[in-house]
């Protein structure tokens, strides 16, 4: 389909030009991470068509009902400012829609006219649009900058800035986890590892039970899920942070520490093996806790499909698109398992992300390609050069995953096409099984696809 | 307004929404307005207009002029098919950064024109304005004219930017693009017996079965706007006799502007459902019948032949169907019409409907159809749409990609008939394919399982 479009060589470096992004832009990452504040209406400041379509995208990747406003930007409000505009909506939003929170960011529109957003909230809450115990929350992304996961780091920070705060005379037993930009599965599975090891925790933000909702027969505007105002004011008083995924979750870790003194570790995101027992590792050491059977049973589990099938993921390789986050812990497991990632991109600019593989990928003792900031165009030149067993990235993928036959594991954002990672984790020992089991398959199901008669084995 | 269900309404809605009665004349619809700074709105922007619009045209380069987002939230979401070149379906677009926003984009978007020109080979270029190109200013236009000076081909700037406007001003946009490559080959206006079909954008394979109806009235059509649309084939679509319009938010302004420049005269039409589909057809065989005086007849043995075929195959379905309530939230309304009267042919009645962007003419047409007793919405949201589909007991919710889901969380059957759509659902065996999804929703087991159906 797009074969016929994309010459394998030479694969030229554009300057000017991204084709196929393997990355969106700030103002939905930014509304994700709202979405995991419960009782929450995110707010786009920009016109109407980028709310609707980051409400399009997330209903796509998620299949739930996806809330939040926009600040319907017309030509005046390009011209004269959009203070109108966000003053209007304050007031509709909380009058109509009863949020406890609304979370607004900026889009290129209101970014490039200058609209100040902490001067407008000002005015706003002066002006009494603002109801009283109700909260702003402000994130300012421009789509010309950085990528979602950027949008929704910001978002995040900007729920430490806007909320966080250390009232209790000395710091409480409590561990605050930003989980990254993972799915609502993840979240989930965070706490339940954290319940598992007895450590009290405020998950912020988190989306599970937002967009990973069960079927009730109602529409609520405000799904369960979500970390409230409450756990929000409070994460100020916590022992300590975990930041999982270093690009996603810094920032908020961060700012925590300066705005409250709760100290933060940063981690990457516990996908895999080696980076799971470090996050359980970083639980046991903060709380001061220990291990508990069940968990060290999970970790064994995974290590025992890793060497029982072994034999199936050495030496084959792999091309992966996605978030740095999600790269550097792909990356890790992969090579752990004697795979060869040897096509990366992420269209997430960041000059940290290749420091950040390059332990893993030295391993492999072979030349890498990798692009940051690249796209899925590049990526599939790549693959026509020297093919892959496997690829791995978002539902965009499938074009040249089809056009070169190759399987193509979902993961990452967007998936537009398949359903479980909302409900299934990847993140933890249960999440890296379930990546194998994947992993396994596919490869496992092309062997036998592609096998002669005479080699087509019953038992593998 | 009657009191009661919608009463208690926020004032700004007031008058966007109504209930048909019936003793009273049709009331007037306030719509066309801006949605309210703050609402949960369904509606999209003149970017998303316009690309809609243009994307099917499958030789062509279409490259967005903006930051990634736009150009990513647009790639191929919309299911247009291609019987040969698929240059469409690739994301072109100049990715702006923080330093291109303070020192203008314009030099990046000609070399990145210049680059894909020279690799692609297209037929044509559409270069697409994101609201940040509205701020900065970058001179689009004059980067167009170069380029097109330089490498031969059109190259189109499509005044876009986001915040100019609703959908329908995309729509224009794009049909200001369009109607600038019409009429460049040196044939004369209206020489071919045939016609062009404006506003079909061959989702699903539609344009290919409408396409076919009108091959066997002996009817050959010039250009499709834009569905499996060809640049070399747009081009001459002066040449066709008459135009026929079908989605009239899109391309109406087109036909009438087509009409005051090649004397085409264009008839509305909707493929939607088997009346329209077969009014579709005469309005055409009418159209010809002073040159081709058997056509009408041939016109009439087809549909004839046809509904022989298709009438009984809807009749199990409607079997099961027969009373069933529905709801309707589409973009245009004048979709709408044509799904109320198909929904009738299924025995069902439709309760809720609404749309994104109907005109005063559409809604008072609206009122005319519908039973009393049916809410009519404008501009709608997921509160209002959610608490009218449940106080009106619909069964079924028709919509778009975001309707979708609030239709399942309230266990309600749900067809789309948007963009999405994977099936075709026009002509006469598109109406046999919208029975059965609509069946098939309707009807499924699963939905006995949801509280409330259970209570």
């Amino acid at each position: 389909m797009l074969l016929r479009h994309t010459p394998a060589a030479p694969a030229v470096d554009r300057e000017a030009l991204t084709i196929n992004p393997a990355k969106t832009c700030q103002p939905i990452g930014a509304m994700y991470a709202a979405l995991g504040v419960h009782n929450c209406m995110p707010h786009s400041h920009g016109s109407q068509g980028c709310c609707s379509y980051h409400r399009s995208m997330l209903t796509r990747h998620y299949k739930e009902p996806v809330m939040a406003a926009t600040s319907c930007f017309t030509e005046g409000a390009s011209v004269f400012g959009g203070q109108a505009n966000l003053l209007e909506a304050l007031g509709n939003i909380f009058t109509i829609y009863a949020p406890d929170v609304v979370a607004v960011h900026t889009t290129c529109l209101s970014e490039t006219i200058g609209d100040d957003l902490k001067q407008m909230t000002a005015k706003a809450i002066e002006s009494g649009k603002v109801p009283p115990g109700k909260t702003v929350l402000l994130a300012n992304t421009p789509s010309y900058v950085g990528s979602h996961v950027t949008g929704f780091s910001t978002m995040v920070k900007g729920m430490v800035d806007g909320l966080a705060a250390s009232a209790a005379p000395h710091k409480l037993d409590v561990i605050n986890i930003i989980p990254g930009y993972v799915e609502p599965s993840d979240m989930e599975e965070i706490k339940r590892l954290a319940s598992a090891l007895g450590v009290r925790t405020i998950v912020f933000p988190d989306t599970s039970g937002v967009l990973n909702g069960p079927m009730t027969g109602k529409f609520r505007m405000y799904p369960a899920g979500g970390v409230t105002v409450e756990q929000l004011r409070a994460a100020g008083d916590s022992r300590a942070t975990l930041a999982l995924g270093p690009m996603a979750s810094s920032a908020a870790a961060k700012a925590l520490d300066i705005k409250c003194h709760v100290p933060c570790e940063i981690l990457e995101l516990p996908i895999g093996l080696s980076a799971t027992d470090k996050f359980i590792d970083a639980l046991r050491r903060v709380a001061g806790v220990s291990v508990p059977e069940s968990i060290n049973r999970e970790r064994g589990q995974l290590l025992d499909v890793m060497t029982d099938m072994h034999q199936y993921t050495a030496g084959r390789k792999v091309a992966l698109a996605g978030d740095p986050d999600h790269l550097v812990a792909l990356v890790d497991f992969l090579v752990s398992m004697d795979m060869q990632p040897i096509h990366i991109v992420s269209g997430t600019p960041g000059k940290k992300t290749l420091e950040r593989m390059r332990p893993s990928l030295d391993k492999l003792g072979r030349p890498v390609n990798v692009k940051i900031p690249g796209d899925l165009y590049q990526l599939h030149q790549w693959i026509k050069q020297e093919a892959v067993d496997l690829i791995i990235g978002g539902t965009h993928c499938k074009y040249f995953a089809r056009d070169e036959d190759t399987p193509l594991l979902r993961f990452g954002f967007p998936i537009l096409d398949r359903v479980g990672h909302q409900y299934f984790p990847s993140v933890g020992y249960k999440g890296g099984l379930r990546l194998l089991e994947k992993i396994l398959d596919l490869l496992m199901d092309r062997q036998d696809r592609d096998a002669p008669e005479e080699k087509f084995e019953l038992v593998m | 307004m009657q009191e009661g269900a919608i009463n208690d309404l926020l004032e700004d809605r007031r008058g966007q929404v109504l209930e048909t009665s019936a003793d009273a004349a049709p009331e007037a619809m306030r719509c066309g307005t801006r949605s309210a700074a703050g609402s949960v709105s369904q509606r999209a922007c003149v970017f998303c207009g316009s690309r809609v619009v243009l994307y099917p045209i499958a030789d062509a380069l279409h490259l967005v002029h903006g930051p990634a987002g736009c150009a990513a939230y647009t790639w191929d979401i919309r299911g247009a098919l291609s019987s040969g070149p698929a240059l469409h379906r690739h994301s072109f677009t100049t990715d702006l950064r923080e330093t291109d926003v303070i020192y203008g984009g314009a030099a990046k978007l000609e070399k990145a024109l210049r680059e894909l020109i020279a690799a692609h080979g297209p037929k044509a270029a559409f270069v697409y304005s994101t609201c940040i190109v509205g701020l900065i200013g970058d001179d689009v236009d004059a980067v167009c004219r170069r380029v097109e000076a330089d490498c031969g081909i059109p190259v189109i700037p499509v005044d876009s930017e986001g915040f100019k406007g609703t959908k329908k001003d995309g729509y224009k946009a794009a049909c200001a693009a369009i109607a600038r490559i019409i009429g460049t080959t040196p044939e004369a206006p209206r020489s071919v017996a045939g016609i062009n079909i404006l506003g079909e954008f061959n989702l699903a394979g539609e344009a290919w079965m409408i396409r076919e109806a009108y091959a066997r009235m002996g009817v050959p059509v010039v250009a499709t706007l834009t569905g499996d649309a060809r640049v070399d084939t747009i081009r001459r679509a002066h040449t066709a006799r008459f135009n026929v319009v079908q989605c009239s938010g899109s391309m109406l302004g087109l036909a009438s502007l087509l009409e005051a420049k090649y004397g085409q005269p264009y008839r509305r039409v909707s493929y939607f459902g088997l009346e329209d589909m077969a009014q579709a057809l005469y309005d055409v065989a009418d159209l010809f019948a002073g040159e081709d005086p058997d056509m009408p007849a041939r016109a009439a043995a087809l549909v004839a032949g046809e509904m022989a075929r298709v009438l009984p195959l809807l009749a199990p379905f409607r079997k099961d169907l027969e009373g069933a309530r529905a709801a309707i939230y589409v973009g245009g309304a004048f979709k709408a019409h044509s799904l109320i009267k198909a929904l009738r042919h299924l025995g069902m009645r439709t309760v809720v409907v609404g749309s994104q962007t109907g005109s005063p003419e559409d809604y008072e047409r609206l009122q005319q159809l519908c039973d009393p007793g049916t809410i009519i919405l404008d501009d709608s949201n997921p509160v209002e749409l959610s608490r009218f589909v449940l106080e009106k007991k619909a069964d079924l919710l028709i919509g778009g990609v975001k309707e979708r889901p609030i239709a399942y969380k309230l266990g309600l059957a749900f067809c789309d008939h948007n963009h999405e759509r994977k099936i075709p659902l026009a002509g006469f065996e598109g109406m046999v394919n919208f029975a059965r999804e609509v069946h098939g929703s309707v009807t499924s087991p699963v939905w006995k399982w949801s509280a409330r159906r259970r209570a």
